[in-house]
């Protein structure tokens, strides 16, 4: 039978755009959207489309991606279809703000359970806007499931997943049951890009729309739990002394000196 | 019981620095006006050298001994996770500490939800609010782009984690009580197995303490110009970083990243050659005190938060930088 895998991915301001583009709006707590730049699919979660595609490409597999959020870029939603998942499930506009880690959790256990069973239930690491690397977490909590983070690899064998996990030094082979929830980081590899058939065979498919009713889900779960008191851009204090000299490797010994002179080195 | 409940760490049989960072910032929050004491608790399967003196500041200090604790439980999710919660609801504090470590950054928010309460990870600073009592948070968000400051409202407890290499550690030796608390029962219950942990030892000094740091990026363009980069760094006595594009690349081991999502690092003196200074890499950098910067392109974001800069080729700046470092040290 076809292992049932759901990859978790959120939709995000590219984390690239340069940091003179990058603004917030103090009087409401909210980041500007930098003019022109697209958002994108958040790296980590397309290393967890990545290792869903390689399970598919061993075995048997179906791979649903499941997506919360405001104002999805269809163009940017449908890559994970266009890489060679299988079906696209949305959860768009539920409320007006960003949804916090707790609502999104809901929001996604009901999805998860509305289209699943699942085998695998796969998310990104983090999600770089908000960078809080929980969601996850909390969804296995809320399914009451296993969670192992930080794959960068999955071996599914029968009932039983083996997957290594990168620690900040070295890495440890960790099992779990399925259904698991499994987050995947960078060290896993590249994820692959689109081809040609692929973007063809994506712009096909219609993805799923679901809604708070659908979900039978009220406002009341989507309540923020933790407050946002401030959001600002800090100032940076540095001012750079510029090291010159006749030439570069000039320059490089007249930083070792000034480096010394200043007991640095 | 109330107060502060730090989940510290143990390394080399011992209570780590990171754990001391954590006491400093729990530290801040009593003073500031959390009552009922500081405690720590450690996990492991062997934590027979542990000792109170190792936690200044601390009125206990609990250890949670077990062999399904292994590597101090950073593999198994389900075990550390279940022994955490049992003993947060034994003693019920107001406030939980963990480190945005291997261990914490899973156990901190996994204990979180455990308990149905909201998380703060990865916070650079922690305060009490005049007049609630309660805590707010500051946390790096967009990639160290913004700052947030969140407010933890209600009464539930307030359970944040801490970026490493940000408090300075506290100081001094300990004279607490040491107890142990039996989680046996609780653990028996995980369902993830740890198989087993490969350590990628690092051959000198370690990222994490050295005072200096010699790092690399893409613009180095490959492998080999990390040998010269090892080179300087033995020279003076301090580690080779790399920022991720220099890791995914493969020319060295992931375990090299600095940043947001790599380590985070103190050193005085941080040289970083081909590395543009992407917000996610200087995420690691908040401890550094003097950043050194070798890049092509004098727009390179690096050189706003750099104390001293050469544009230039790396390969014509660095030899000569090398040069004149070994004759300097003689
Ligand atoms: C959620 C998230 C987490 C991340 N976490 C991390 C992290 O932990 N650590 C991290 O480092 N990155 C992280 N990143 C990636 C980060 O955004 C950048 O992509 C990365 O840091 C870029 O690495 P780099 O500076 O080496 O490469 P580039 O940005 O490509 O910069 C290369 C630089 O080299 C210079 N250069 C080129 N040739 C030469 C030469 N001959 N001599 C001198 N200079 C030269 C160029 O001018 C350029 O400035 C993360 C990204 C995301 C989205
Ligand atoms: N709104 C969302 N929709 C779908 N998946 C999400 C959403 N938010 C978070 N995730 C998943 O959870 C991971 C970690 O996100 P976070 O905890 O927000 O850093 C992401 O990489 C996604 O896989």
């Amino acid at each position: 039978m076809a292992l049932r895998i759901a990859v978790c991915v959120k939709q995000v301001p590219d984390p690239e755009t340069p940091a003179s583009a990058f603004k917030v709006d103090e009087s409401v707590n909210r980041v500007v959207p930098a003019p022109g730049v697209p958002p994108v699919v958040n790296g980590f979660d397309l290393h967890a489309v990545e290792a869903a595609l390689r399970i598919k490409d061993a075995g048997d597999a179906e791979v649903i991606v499941l997506a919360v959020g405001n104002d999805f870029v269809m163009d940017v939603m449908k890559k994970p279809l266009s890489m060679g998942a299988d079906a696209l499930v949305l959860a768009e506009d539920l409320v007006l703000d960003d949804l916090d880690a707790v609502s999104t959790v809901n929001v996604l256990a009901a999805m998860i359970e509305k289209s699943g069973p699942f085998d695998l239930i796969l998310g990104g690491r983090q999600a770089s806007d908000w960078d809080q690397a929980h969601v996850p977490l909390g969804l296995a909590e809320k399914l009451g499931l296993p969670c192992v983070t930080l794959a960068r690899n999955i071996d599914p064998g029968d009932g039983v997943v083996r997957v290594e996990r990168a620690l900040t030094d070295g890495y440890q082979v960790v099992e779990a049951p399925v259904p698991v929830v499994i987050t995947v980081s960078n060290e896993l590899g590249e994820a692959r890009y689109p081809t040609l058939r692929g973007i063809m065979a994506a712009s096909r498919k219609q993805p799923e729309r679901l809604t708070l009713d659908d979900l039978g889900l009220n406002a009341e779960a989507l309540k923020p739990a933790l407050t946002l008191r401030r959001l600002f851009i800090p100032e940076s204090e540095s001012q750079v002394e510029l090291i010159e000299g006749e030439d570069e490797a000039d320059a490089g010994r007249k930083l070792a000196l000034r480096l010394r002179e200043l007991n640095l080195i | 019981m109330a107060g502060i409940l730090v989940f510290g760490e143990v390394q080399y049989g011992a209570i780590s620095a990171v754990s001391g960072e954590l006491l400093a910032a729990a530290g801040k929050l009593a003073d500031e006006g959390v009552d009922g004491g500081i405690s720590i608790a450690v996990m492991g399967d062997d934590l027979s050298g542990v000792t109170a003196a190792q936690a200044p500041g601390t009125d206990h200090v609990i250890t949670i001994s077990h062999p399904s604790l292994k590597d101090g439980g950073t593999g198994g999710y389900d075990a550390p996770l279940l022994a955490a919660a049992a003993l947060a609801e034994s003693i019920s504090p107001d406030v939980i500490l963990f480190a945005k470590s291997d261990f914490g950054a899973v156990v901190g928010p996994g204990l979180a939800f455990k308990l149905g309460v909201p998380v703060a990870q990865d916070c650079i600073d922690v305060a009490v609010e005049s007049g609630t009592g309660r805590v707010t948070v500051t946390r790096p968000v967009f990639g160290g782009n913004a700052l947030a400051v969140y407010g933890f409202d209600g009464d539930n407890v307030q359970i944040t984690t801490i970026r490493p290499g940000v408090f300075d550690p506290i100081e001094g030796e300990g004279s607490g009580l040491i107890e142990e608390f039996d989680a046996s029962g609780v653990v028996s219950g995980a369902r993830t197995t740890l198989v087993e942990t490969v350590v990628q030892e690092s051959e000198g000094v370690r990222l994490e303490d050295a005072d200096v740091i010699i790092s690399g990026g893409r613009g180095v363009g490959g492998p080999e110009p990390f040998e010269l980069l090892q080179e300087l760094a033995d020279i003076l006595g301090g580690a080779v970083g790399a920022s991720r594009a220099a890791c995914d690349a493969g020319w060295v081991d992931h375990s090299y990243q600095i940043g947001l999502t790599g380590k985070s690092v103190k050193p005085t003196v941080y040289l970083s050659i081909g590395i543009s200074g992407a917000s996610q890499h200087m995420a690691g950098l908040s401890g550094a005190r003097n950043i050194v910067a070798i890049n092509k392109d004098g727009d390179a974001n690096i050189f706003k938060s750099a104390r001293f800069g050469v544009i230039g080729d790396w390969a014509k700046v660095l030899p000569s930088f090398t040069a004149t470092v070994r004759d300097l040290a003689g």
